[in-house]
């Protein structure tokens, strides 16, 4: 009897934890926006003006969509303009709205065997590595990181699915697993500025190239479309977006920094696409 | 080397300065496996004392699928119960996707056949004995079965303890399910493997320290309340 009692009570224990009390809504967010860091300065905010309880699911790109496109949260915050566009022409979506943008860079071993470092392009670094050709980590895991990526090596007039895996390694993890994978066989490795500075095992890599401005990464908020799936919570997800292009959330975003670099450009404006 | 040194100073700078959110993550690990392991035991055990006193047509094949289902990959089960509770899928309406309560069911699909299978094993051996006893005392099939289950009970203990190791460290199905999720569903397992993430490898080993220490005292517990290992009572 007293072991009945206690199952019960375990099971009844673990069933009020997981109801809902507060405001709450589901938002997917990808590995580089939570591991920067941004995500804990922007959520206190939000709850303190807003009233809601934003639960982050942190995921790459690809398995966010499919997480919005399934109905399973309410909206999603990615990077990768082209899958978004298709998201919304889909009816997953109502509309994309850009929000802010961080930048790529390419981190490789201090000595730098493929000499990268000054060169004026991107196409023209991954160039280097790929003759050299020096090892290099890939995503590997269809995230908006590893998309652009590939669309990189395109530009460069290179197909990876070519490339021989005795030096073009595909993690098929997200941002932190692959640079700990790259600093593990000290390999170059495309990240966004975010996750790098916030990457705690760094070893003997460093920063060699930045600036080029493909490299630029728009991230985009895109609610999921009640239409498709009427129980999401489309109310709470407007109300989230609203706040994000406000002036105040414009500014902790603008001036959110790591050892003094700020890393996001908040350039939110009224349009929506 | 360093990390592992630093991982455990850490470990102990945590737990003494009773961090609010580290105790959050251990409870709800605590919860969702003891939950898992109970509701696991009070299905495995009798299945596996069924199996044991009844001869039927498949029984050898159930008994071998059972065996088996012992080693069920925790990232398929996960991924199967993520798609029966996705909105999109058949159980979406009941809203359990990314709760605790999705972490407990994906964990008793894992460890039901662990502990069902251990329980076979145990209440076979003891059949043998009482066989003969019970059948001519005339006892029916379920009396049977709860004597064996009742006078099983230490190795049936072993039989929960092991579902509970299992469960208490497993990270990928309740990665898939739960969502890791800040103050929801985040467990210790999901935090390590974040942290791991972050190149943060001395935090990540004082929570794997953490972990480990649990399982330890959840153990030796269990052993002090059942008064196992005492000098007449193992």
């Amino acid at each position: 009897m007293k072991c009945l009692v206690a199952i019960l009570t375990f099971i009844s224990a673990a069933l009020i934890s997981s109801s809902i009390i507060a405001a709450e809504m589901k938002l997917a967010v990808t590995t580089s926006f939570n591991n920067s860091g941004l995500s804990d300065v922007l959520l206190p905010e939000i709850k303190n003006d807003l009233d809601l309880e934003v639960q982050l699911l942190v995921v790459g790109t690809g398995q966010a969509l499919k997480l919005g496109q399934a109905g399973d949260v309410d909206a999603i915050l990615v990077h990768s303009k082209k899958a978004e566009e298709e998201f919304v022409s889909q009816g997953y979506s109502t509309h994309r709205r850009e929000i802010m943008y961080n930048d790529f860079v390419i981190v490789g071993p201090s000595d730098d065997p493929a000499k990268i470092s000054g060169s004026s392009t991107v196409v023209e670094a991954l160039g280097k590595i790929a003759a050299k050709p020096s090892l290099f980590a890939s995503r590997g895991d269809d995230s908006g990181t590893h998309r652009k990526e590939l669309s990189l090596w395109k530009d460069a007039g290179k197909d990876p699915d070519e490339f021989s895996s005795s030096w073009y390694r595909a993690a098929g993890a997200g941002m932190g697993a692959t640079l700990n994978t790259a600093s593990g066989m000290n390999a170059y490795i495309m990240s966004d500025r975010a996750s790098w500075l916030k990457f705690g095992n760094k070893g003997g890599l460093k920063l060699l190239f930045s600036g080029d401005p493909v490299l630029f990464n728009q991230y985009a908020f895109l609610p999921i479309s009640p239409e498709k799936h009427p129980h999401v919570k489309i109310e709470l997800a407007m109300k989230l977006e609203a706040w994000l292009i406000t002036e105040k959330a414009q500014k902790i975003i603008g001036r959110y920094s790591i050892n003094g670099e700020t890393l996001f450009t908040p350039n939110a404006n009224a349009k929506v696409n | 080397m360093n990390d592992i040194v630093e991982g455990m100073l850490s470990a102990f700078r945590l737990i003494f300065s009773l961090d609010a959110d580290l105790f959050e993550i251990i409870l709800l690990s605590l919860q969702v496996t003891l939950t898992a392991v109970i509701i696991a035991s009070v299905i495995g055990m009798p299945m596996g004392a069924w199996l044991a006193v009844n001869r039927f047509r498949f029984r050898r094949l159930t008994i071998a699928v059972l065996n088996a289902l012992m080693g069920l990959p925790p990232v398929v089960v996960g991924l199967i119960v993520y798609i029966m509770l996705s909105r999109s899928g058949p159980f979406g309406v009941l809203n359990l996707l990314f709760t605790p309560t999705a972490m407990i069911i994906a964990q008793v699909i894992i460890i039901t056949p662990l502990i069902a299978s251990i329980s076979h094993q145990a209440i076979r051996d003891l059949w043998a004995d009482y066989h003969d006893l019970l059948i001519s005392l005339n006892t029916t099939k379920r009396q049977r079965i709860f004597t064996l289950v009742k006078d099983a009970r230490r190795s049936l203990l072993t039989a929960s303890l092991a579902g509970f190791g299992r469960a208490i460290g497993e990270v990928g199905a309740i990665m898939i399910v739960g969502g890791n999720i800040d103050h929801l569903t985040r467990v210790l397992t999901t935090a390590i493997a974040l942290e791991t993430g972050k190149g943060e490898f001395a935090f990540a080993l004082a929570l794997g320290f953490i972990l480990i220490a649990l399982a330890i005292i959840v153990n030796l517990a269990i052993h002090s309340i059942s008064k196992t290992e005492r000098a007449s009572n193992w």
